[in-house]
């Protein structure tokens, strides 16, 4: 351990001179954004996993232009997809950067942010996102470093918010306010949504899955409930975190329906005294046609949601309870 | 057990910064690390393989890192006098590579509870008999993708209803009325935290905090005794199935690295139509 983490140290050391000397990075091509409504620009991304070839380009982000300033919604999945964000600000508008938000901690929409870490930028996320962050970022890292290569690993750090969001909070960009809300654990213990007053423009972060399923890390009780206050949000559309921009709120039908039926499913296997091993497998199962990366992410999210449904009070099947003294 | 969390605690705590700032140039193949944990956790005594009185059971891959199942059975074939004393479970590439040692009671043929996974690992179920020998098997898990990480979905939440117990009893159907085979699962609330996360605040480790030891008795019989480690899952589960003694009450008692003292009874309930 002792020899290699010197090692380790060591040619780090030498890498980071080496890419000192060859900062001069080609300008990026900007990121292809689409005006959703006036000032409100969205990239799209893929409906795939995160990959060296795709540059972890696979979560929605975009920005907001007001008179003063931008705001920047989630930054992507590598400092390359970030720096092509803020190439696409640059040719848009020259105001200034005044805001990077992140939705949640998750690595598609966090990992950019160290391109726009520069004087008079301020980060912002719910109150929950630096611990968020530095329970999870370095595995996140570590992971993607497997899947994505160095190169593109190699920049990515993490950069907590230093403005948190409790409860709600406005961001004035100058004669546009946006409308910040942290919600209670739902698609993760950080959800945060940023409402655009002018136009009805509502980013939902991962709370909003479209065409992508849904993702489970949070609570699976906490998001239905949460999507029941999400519909009443003043909205015309919704920029989800994954898949088109739609209108709001039918945009929330095939989630709720999906996660719906994954709780019964999974409620009932518990019932049976089915082992999590198996109701992993089959939990959710007929959800598969509508949905994209529904392998990859379907047993994951039955997992998440038989662990957490198993501690409901009177969960069916329960026949005898203790209580620790 | 504890203090050797501990020390790799402290080891780990201390080469993250530089083991991450490693990986840049290390090879993606870690080595294995398996010839050196036969030599410190079973102090290099021989293991057997393919003797079929220990088995291992895990989806191929790891769909939640933070909980990912694993199911041990032992296998004693009857005639053979040898009882299995305990099964050790050990996840080759986490932090703290033993999970757990399961002390084993008279009976049970099943242990499953479910553990984090960092990263692509062997994993090794190694138990020991009466006779002192050693049985191992292995399986193979990879690393989920993506965004699962081994850490708390609701951090608060794991906090807030620290020490709840829960006791489930399964009727066990293929199993015949009289049989006194029974199955049985305890939850128990605990954020189990792996202390290998750094406070962004004031750059220091948390401490680790988790549930170091956890018996279930039936009467005065000892049927399962779990030193457990970090690898384990917040809010620790065990489903395990036992020969019931005829004792009308199931106890458990458990400790965790702060002290705490958790205790829960609850009735045994009849088998079906007994």
């Amino acid at each position: 351990m002792g020899m290699t983490a010197k090692f380790g140290a060591i040619s780090a050391l030498t890498f980071a001179w080496v890419g000192g000397l060859c900062q001069a990075e080609p300008a990026p091509e900007p990121l292809p954004v689409t005006e959703v409504a006036p000032g409100i620009f969205v990239h799209t991304g893929a409906a795939a996993l995160m990959t060296r070839a795709n540059a972890g380009a696979i979560a929605n982000i975009g920005f907001i232009v007001g008179d003063d300033g931008v705001a920047v919604i989630d930054t992507g999945g590598s400092v390359r997809e970030g720096r092509a964000l803020r190439a696409a600000v640059g040719r848009i508008t020259p105001k200034p950067i005044r805001y990077v938000v992140n939705t949640h901690a998750h690595p598609d929409h966090v990992f950019g942010n160290a391109a726009f870490d520069q004087g008079g930028v301020a980060f912002v996320g719910h109150k929950n996102l630096p611990h968020a962050l530095s329970l999870r970022g370095q595995h996140y890292i570590d992971a993607f470093r497997r899947i994505m290569g160095d190169e593109l690993l190699a920049e990515v750090r993490l950069i907590p918010p230093t403005r948190l969001v409790e409860t709600e909070q406005t961001l004035d960009l100058g004669g546009r306010s946006l409308r910040l809300r942290a919600w209670p654990p739902a698609h993760t213990d950080a959800d945060l949504t940023v409402l655009d007053e002018r136009t009805g423009t509502l980013f939902a972060g991962d709370l909003v899955f479209l065409g992508h399923v849904p993702v489970l890390d949070g609570s699976i009780t906490g998001w239905l409930g949460v999507l029941d206050r999400l519909a009443t949000m003043p909205a015309r559309r919704v920029v989800p975190g994954h898949g088109p921009v739609s209108p709001w709120p039918d945009a929330l039908a095939p989630e709720r329906r999906y996660l719906e039926r994954l709780a019964a499913d999974v409620r009932g296997l518990i019932a049976h005294g089915t082992t999590l091993q198996k109701a992993a497998a089959t939990a959710g199962a007929s959800e598969k046609p509508h949905w994209e990366l529904f392998e990859d992410y379907n047993a994951r999210n039955a997992t998440a949601a038989f662990s957490e449904l198993e501690w409901e009070e009177d969960a069916p099947g329960e026949r005898s309870r203790g209580h620790a003294k | 057990m504890p203090s050797k969390a501990l020390g790799w605690l402290v080891a780990v705590g201390l080469g993250v910064v530089l083991t991450a700032a490693a990986a840049v140039a290390a090879s993606p193949e870690p080595a294995d690390p398996w010839p050196d944990l036969v030599r410190d956790v079973f102090d290099g005594r021989p293991l057997a393989e393919d003797t079929g009185l220990i088995a291992i059971d895990m989806p191929q891959r790891a769909e939640d890192a933070a909980v990912v199942p694993v199911t041990l059975r032992v296998n004693v074939p009857s005639g053979d006098p040898r009882t299995v004393k305990a099964v050790t479970l050990v996840i080759d590439q986490n932090p703290a590579p033993v999970a757990a040692k399961f002390e084993v009671g008279a009976g049970v043929a099943m242990i499953s509870t479910r553990v984090r996974i960092d990263s692509y690992t062997d994993v090794h179920a190694v138990a020991e008999l009466s006779d002192g020998t050693l049985h191992v098997a292995k399986t193979y898990v990879k690393a989920s993708g993506g965004c699962s990480a081994p850490a708390a979905k609701n951090a608060a939440e794991a906090k807030a209803n620290l020490g709840q117990m829960r006791l489930r009893q399964f009727a066990k159907e293929e199993a015949a009325p009289a049989s006194r085979v029974r199955e049985a699962q305890i939850m128990i609330r605990h954020p189990n935290n792996s202390g290998l996360q750094m406070d962004q605040v004031t750059r220091l480790y948390t401490p680790a905090f988790f549930v170091r030891d956890l018996s279930i008795w039936q009467g005065d019989q000892l049927v399962l005794k779990m030193d457990g480690g970090i690898s384990i899952s917040e809010d620790p589960n065990i489903r395990f199935s036992y020969a019931s003694n005829g004792a009308s009450a199931m106890r458990v008692e458990a400790v965790d690295t702060d002290g705490h003292h958790f205790t829960g009874e609850w009735p045994v309930e009849a088998a079906n139509g007994e």
